[in-house]
């Protein structure tokens, strides 16, 4: 096992800690006037999607964790499984719903994610950071309100609801930041 | 996004000019300290950047108590100081840094100042002071007294997931239990006094509480959690215990294998001669992110380190 000085994680490395495996979401050098330098993590634990915050001070070692991500593209849906295919072998593999948790709202057909394999077993998946839907259902929109801050509830191709300007339309197809489940703009000429 | 930038330089342009006439009506007098020293202090956790046999300031201490030491009542610094390996969103390596002393008087009247330089520059208002004791009884609870042993603080503060360091001394594991349960918690402007005495740096002990020192900090919620703003001391003139703390600095950094400075001998010799006083540093950067609604240190500058 390798380890790294906490005052060199990025967003993105694994860790281990207590024999779970955890990514770093965010991190910020913070130093008080007159103490040693720390770094203030964010961390979500990659079992069980739960956040973690922690101040550590620098020169301390944490344990990397093994997590393998292979490319695999999205299927279909098999009772409560997703099945995903290899990009590279071309096999197929079953992922449980626990795995991809509520990530369910943004996958798509054909969609490429990233496997994480811990231990050789799949612990979740990584979607694009952006994904566009097809609005399917939603209440009209006042017209001439174009005002970013007052939002409808919309329906998209997958059955997810989320939070979208009152302009949008039925029909329409939406950009998505797939990390915060927030809408970001409505893509033209699709 | 350049637009900002140039309203909060025209806005800094401003700033200081407050400052200026701030200091100015009470009577202080602007000191241009030297930035280049032979000494730039031993606190362990500042680098200084060395340059050819001096290196630039971390803090422009040394000389304005040297100044103090001469006769000097009422003076004030506003100039950069350089801290080697601080970048982050509330840091940059160098940075502006306002100190004013107060020749007999005491840290209280330099938070006063403080309160009311506040008020001059549009800053927070309704400042509460808080012990620190107090401060981590309430936010953190447990109370951190000052002269807890290192194995009583690290039962004090352990729990609640908090990833102690391993081989930390006090002030690692104070911090620890600050950054995680105090500080994020500090919700209207406030002034933090009587530090446990391990976290001594060049202030006198509290008379008649040997676990406390006359040192005080100020914290006020920005749009990026809390920001700390200065660091004041009701001064160290008593130059053996100076020297003694020195000493055991430089030893420390000898031990951790941390570039040596030499100890200031003309610093130690002015002690003597020094009334007892009050005085303060504080980073105009911050105050200036406070002040416009910043979110990173890099909207205030100019140019931010890595923008060179």
């Amino acid at each position: 096992m390798s380890s790294i000085d906490v005052s060199e994680l990025k967003p993105g490395t694994k860790l281990l800690i207590d024999g779970q495996p955890y990514v770093v979401i965010e991190r910020q050098f913070v130093k008080p006037g007159k103490g040693a330098a720390f770094t203030r993590t964010k961390m979500k634990n990659l079992l069980t999607g739960r956040n973690i915050e922690n101040n550590i001070r620098s020169g301390e070692k944490l344990e990397t964790a093994d997590v393998e991500e292979k490319a695999m593209s999205f299927l279909y849906k098999e009772g409560e499984d997703f099945v995903f295919m290899d990009q590279t072998n071309y096999e197929q593999i079953n992922v449980l719903k626990d795995a991809v948790a509520d990530q369910w709202r943004w996958l798509k057909d054909n969609m490429i994610c990233q496997i994480q394999f811990f231990n050789g077993k799949v612990i979740g998946i990584a979607l694009p950071n952006f994904v566009e839907m097809r609005v399917t259902a939603t209440e009209p929109g006042a017209r001439g309100d174009t005002s970013g801050n007052v939002t409808k509830p919309a329906t998209i191709e997958t059955g997810a609801q989320l939070g979208v300007p009152l302009f949008v339309n039925e029909g329409d197809l939406i950009r998505i930041d797939t990390r915060s489940g927030e809408y970001c703009e409505r893509v033209l000429g699709k | 996004m350049a637009s900002d930038r140039s309203v909060n330089l025209r806005r800094r342009s401003d700033l200081n000019r407050r400052i200026r006439q701030f200091f100015e009506e009470r009577d202080f007098v602007e000191i241009e300290a030297p930035i280049l020293v032979p000494s730039p202090g031993l606190e362990l956790h500042l680098d200084a950047f060395a340059v050819e046999n001096r290196y630039l300031i971390t803090s422009p201490e040394y000389q304005m108590k040297r100044l103090l030491g001469a006769g000097m009542q009422r003076i004030y610094s506003l100039g950069k100081v350089f801290r080697r390996g601080e970048a982050g969103r509330h840091h940059n390596p160098e940075f502006t840094m306002l100190e004013w002393y107060r020749a007999n008087a005491g840290w209280e009247a330099i938070a006063d100042d403080f309160e009311a330089l506040m008020a001059a520059v549009g800053g927070p208002s309704g400042w509460q002071r808080l012990s620190v004791a107090e401060a981590t009884r309430r936010f953190a609870g447990v109370r951190v007294e000052g002269d807890e042993d290192l194995e009583t603080l690290r039962k004090k503060i352990d729990g609640a997931g908090r990833r102690l360091p391993s081989t930390g001394d006090w002030s690692d594991l104070f911090f620890t239990l600050f950054l995680d349960a105090v500080e994020p918690r500090i919700d209207r402007p406030t002034i933090l006094y009587d530090w446990p005495r391990p976290l001594c740096a060049l202030a006198r002990e509290k008379p008649g509480d040997s676990r406390v020192v006359e040192r005080f900090e100020a914290y006020a919620p920005s749009p990026d959690g809390v920001l700390e703003l200065c660091n004041g001391f009701g001064e160290l003139t008593d130059a053996a215990e100076q020297r003694r703390r020195l000493e055991a600095d430089r030893d420390q950094r000898r031990k951790r294998g941390l570039p040596e400075y030499p100890i200031d001998e003309k610093f130690l010799a002015a002690l003597a001669a020094m009334p007892p006083s009050g005085g303060v540093a504080l980073g105009v950067d911050r105050l200036a992110m406070l002040l416009f609604g910043a979110r990173e240190i890099r909207e205030v500058l100019a140019f931010a380190d890595d923008e060179l």
